[in-house]
């Protein structure tokens, strides 16, 4: 089959083979699981447990928040000792809410029901996913139920499964391929079943061999195609796959559904098998520990795990300084040793000074180019760098800022050592903060002008009803005074505002309600009997 | 704390500007073979000169100045202003045009990678305003022994018979204007009888054709080391050829053949050296080719029809102020967005 090319893209030192000489190990159970209940893109899941409450494996312990959200389940069977912000495997080092786990030790399952495919809906089955607390395992974490969505025209035509695994040193997926290709077959064939996909394609990097051999083996016999595609950083992004397999360019802000294209990982595949044909929810993941370890490798994780107990097995050289979550490209520098391994966690990279040094000295930028060659998206990273650095959001903007997808190439090959994605991350956190200020302001002022127009209804029609009322006592006082003249030649009007006010004091005093009005009969006596003493301590004080 | 990528390629502004200086070097063999040692003088001149004046603008704006020196910019800038100039000119005038580019040309407009203009092409065109008779006194080969190059250098007495007054360019300009009058001994002859003295070699001049193929080859190599990209040289060279062979198809006698163009002057120095300056250039690739059409064009004007010899510099000077245009307008699509 022909492929197709993306422009740019780099060739950084893959460093994959020490992690693939040993097959995946499983750890044994950690003696605390801090479970982060919002792990995926979307809505915070709901807590369904409460401190002190015995759970059981695979137990949902968090409930999807609305459609865009997924749920959480206990990774091992033990009782849920706390339930309380601990610090999250993202740079900013905030905490957000966890379930703790003291494990058992039994790894009891909770029941299991697994499904017939064939005998839910559509929208049962993408249900069934979101409460199996399935996501995308390439890293985006985005809910898969949402994109198993044939959408309005009823389906989508090419399914793309994603083994490309482009970052340096990361080997999850093709450790995955390597052992349980099986299983991703079977996920794939669900998949293409409930989009109507008819052209399924996987594409694989072509330094995975033995990867593609075991993918081309299980897929024997099923209408699944797998393709090697070159090795080159980004093969592996979801626009930058579906390009190379298919030739369609998905811009930003599209859907590749509306292009007919729809892009799962390997890993995901797995994770829809295991939820629809056993009933698993997603407990654990295929964690790659790598860099600056003795014995790097893939580790099979439970969600919660404190990432230092997974880096301990592979025995991390002494000069360690801090973990990366994820790649050399696109990694993120963890806040600590113990945060938790979540469902994003594709790979802990341990890092030292020596493996990954900072970088040399920030030069000017000289406009040479380089970053324009390398970029991916076709972008000209230098323009938005003199942009960004400018506060020039709206020239950043029309260069397509937002088209970026901070792969990190542009930095890469920079001779002038400059930060390049930090400015554009910058740029564009800057350019969301305006519109949520202006999205405020905006509602600020809604609500402003509304109140005015409020205020000037009621005093209009506060208007209307008093000359209403004066015509009408007009009326009335012409009346009487054709009537009967008073007697007395009393003004008829003082006597009436007198009448009012005389009506007004009785009402006031009616209706006003005191705050001790609620309060029991015993206490409302005591209050009066206070009331009179003070009444009579001092009769002669003027009220304050 | 550094942020993602963590790893990166090794490369450096440093590397770069190194790999520009070694490209020069067959160029600069060519140059001492055909016209002796005295241009190794001149180079030496104006790096030091640059180099002075980068140190005394660096501290002037509280930059570092070891991570600043290092980055060689200010050499290259050097050696392209020895290189353009006529390589006899007394010393001062060497070392003021360096610190013209370094000081007014770069650091008055930002340092490194903020000059609008390309440094040596500024200084070479604020030379030849200024002292336009140094300025024309170009050597023909191999005649004059170290000693008295050396000798000019220091700013000996300028005795003119000792250096042959004009480039082939120039003299093919003179001989032209001479051929146009009714009362010249060469009325009527065409522009490739009048090139065909000694003075004009194989294609571009005595002496300079193979400096000039020196120039090519290092533009080879910063072709294949992935400095400059293809846009520039071949659209300049490119251009220039076309321009040329339609005026010299219509008016054989007037103007000179595409080849003597390409390998006369500074047109390989330009294309491959100068032009491809990525800070004052064009940086999108239908940008560059625009970029350097216009500078062909603009040369091609200045040698046939302007009052000066070469036309390289302010061709370069003309189309660097163009540069913004250029890139705005060129902005290739984005992907995803190919089709809007």
């Amino acid at each position: 089959m022909k492929l197709f090319k993306f422009n740019g893209g780099v060739k950084p030192e893959t460093n994959k083979d020490a992690s693939t000489a040993l097959p995946i190990a499983t750890l044994p159970l950690p003696g605390r699981l801090t479970v982060p209940l919002h792990q995926s893109i979307g809505g915070t899941p709901r807590p369904l447990v409460r401190t002190g409450q015995r759970v059981l494996k695979g137990e949902r312990i968090g409930a999807a928040d609305g459609n865009v959200s997924a749920a959480i389940h206990a990774p091992t069977s033990g009782t849920i000792v706390a339930l309380e912000p601990a610090v999250m495997p993202h740079p900013s080092g905030l905490s957000a809410l966890c379930a703790i786990i003291a494990p058992d030790g039994e790894d009891a399952w909770a029941p299991v029901n697994p499904v017939d495919v064939r005998a839910l809906s559509g929208g049962e089955l993408r249900d069934y996913l979101r409460d199996a607390g399935v996501v995308g395992m390439g890293g985006a974490v985005f809910p898969s139920h949402l994109k198993l969505n044939p959408g309005r025209q009823g389906k989508v035509q090419t399914l793309v499964i994603n083994g490309a695994e482009c970052e340096p040193y990361i080997t999850c997926d093709d450790m995955l391929m390597r052992e349980r290709p099986d299983s991703i077959v079977r996920g794939t064939m669900l998949m293409a079943q409930v989009l109507g996909a008819e052209r399924i394609l996987v594409g694989i990097e072509d330094n995975k061999p033995e990867a593609i051999a075991a993918m081309e083996a299980a897929s024997r016999g099923t209408p699944i195609r797998v393709l090697a595609v070159p090795t080159r950083y980004p093969a592996g992004g979801a626009k930058q796959l579906i390009r190379v397999l298919t030739g369609i360019e998905v811009p930003h802000g599209k859907r590749s559904t509306d292009f007919g294209v729809q892009c799962f990982n390997v890993g995901t595949a797995c994770a829809v098998h295991e939820a629809l044909d056993f009933g698993r929810p997603l407990i654990s993941r295929i964690v790659t520990v790598a860099g600056n370890v003795s014995t790097p490798r893939n580790f099979e994780v439970l969600f919660g795990t404190p990432m230092a107990e997974v880096v301990r097995t592979a025995l991390p050289r002494p000069d360690t300084n801090r973990y990366v979550m994820g790649g050399p490209m696109m990694g993120f520098p963890m806040p600590a040793y113990g945060v938790p391994v979540v469902k994003a966690t594709n790979c802990i990279l341990v890092a030292s000074d020596h493996l990954f040094p900072p970088p040399p000295p920030e030069m000017p930028c000289i406009r040479c180019g380089e970053c324009a060659k390398a970029c991916p998206a076709d972008l000209a990273p230098f323009e938005l760098y003199w942009f960004a650095r400018a506060h020039n959001y709206g020239k950043a903007q029309e260069y397509h800022l937002f088209d970026c997808i901070e792969c990190g190439c542009c930095a890469y090959v920079c001779p002038s050592h400059i930060p390049l994605v930090d400015y554009y991350r910058y740029a564009k956190s800057e350019i969301w903060a305006r519109e949520r200020d202006k999205d405020a302001a905006d509602q600020a002022r809604t609500r402003f002008e509304f109140r005015n127009e409020r205020q000037d209804r009621e005093k209009r029609e506060k208007a209307e009803k008093l000359a209403a009322k004066a015509a009408e006592t007009k009326a009335k006082l012409a009346e009487e005074a054709t009537g009967a003249p008073p007697a007395d030649g009393d003004d008829p009007k003082k006597a009436l505002i007198a009448a009012a006010l005389e009506r007004a004091r009785q009402q006031k005093a009616a209706v006003e309600p005191k705050n001790t009005d609620d309060l029991p009969a015993a206490i409302q006596a005591e209050i009066g009997e206070i009331d009179a003493r003070r009444q009579a301590a001092m009769p002669a004080e003027p009220p304050a | 704390m550094f942020s993602s990528p963590f790893v990166r390629k090794p490369t450096s502004v440093q590397s770069v500007m190194l790999t520009v200086l070694l490209a020069l070097l067959p160029g600069i063999a060519a140059y001492v073979w055909h016209f002796g040692a005295g241009i190794l003088v001149q180079i030496f001149i104006a790096t030091a000169a640059a180099l002075a004046t980068e140190w005394g603008f660096l501290r002037l704006r509280g930059k570092p100045t070891a991570l600043y020196l290092s980055d060689l910019s200010a050499v290259v800038t050097a050696w392209l202003i020895a290189l353009t100039f006529p390589p006899l000119v007394p010393w001062w005038l060497i070392a003021l045009a360096s610190i013209l580019a370094v000081g007014v040309v770069k650091h008055l407009y930002g340092g490194l990678g903020q000059n609008p203009f390309n440094p040596a092409m500024a200084a070479y065109c604020l030379m030849i305003v200024s002292y336009p008779a140094l300025m024309s006194q170009w050597p023909a080969a191999g005649h004059l022994d170290f000693a008295t190059q050396w000798d000019l250098i220091a700013g000996g007495v300028r005795d003119l018979d000792a250096i042959t007054g004009a480039t082939p360019l120039d003299a093919l300009r003179t001989a032209l204007r001479e051929a146009a009058s009714p009362s010249s001994p060469n009325h009527a002859l065409n522009a490739s009888t009048l090139m065909d003295g000694p003075a004009f070699g194989l294609a571009g001049g005595q002496g300079w054709e193979w400096v000039a193929l020196g120039y090519l080859a290092g533009g080879l190599f910063l072709m294949h080391r992935g400095v400059i990209t293809w846009h520039i040289p071949c659209a300049f060279l490119g251009a220039l050829a076309a321009i040329s062979l339609l005026m010299w198809g219509l008016r054989p006698d007037h103007f000179a053949s595409p080849l003597f163009h390409i390998a006369s002057g500074g047109s390989l120095l330009g294309a491959f050296f100068i032009l491809t300056d990525p800070v004052s250039g064009a940086t999108t690739p239908r940008g560059k080719l625009f970029f350097a059409g216009g500078a062909a064009l603009m040369t091609l004007m200045i040698r046939d029809f302007g009052a000066y010899p070469d036309g390289v510099a302010f061709a370069t000077l003309i189309m660097n102020l163009c540069v913004p245009l250029i890139d705005m307008k060129t902005q290739p699509a984005v992907f995803g967005h190919k089709q809007d």
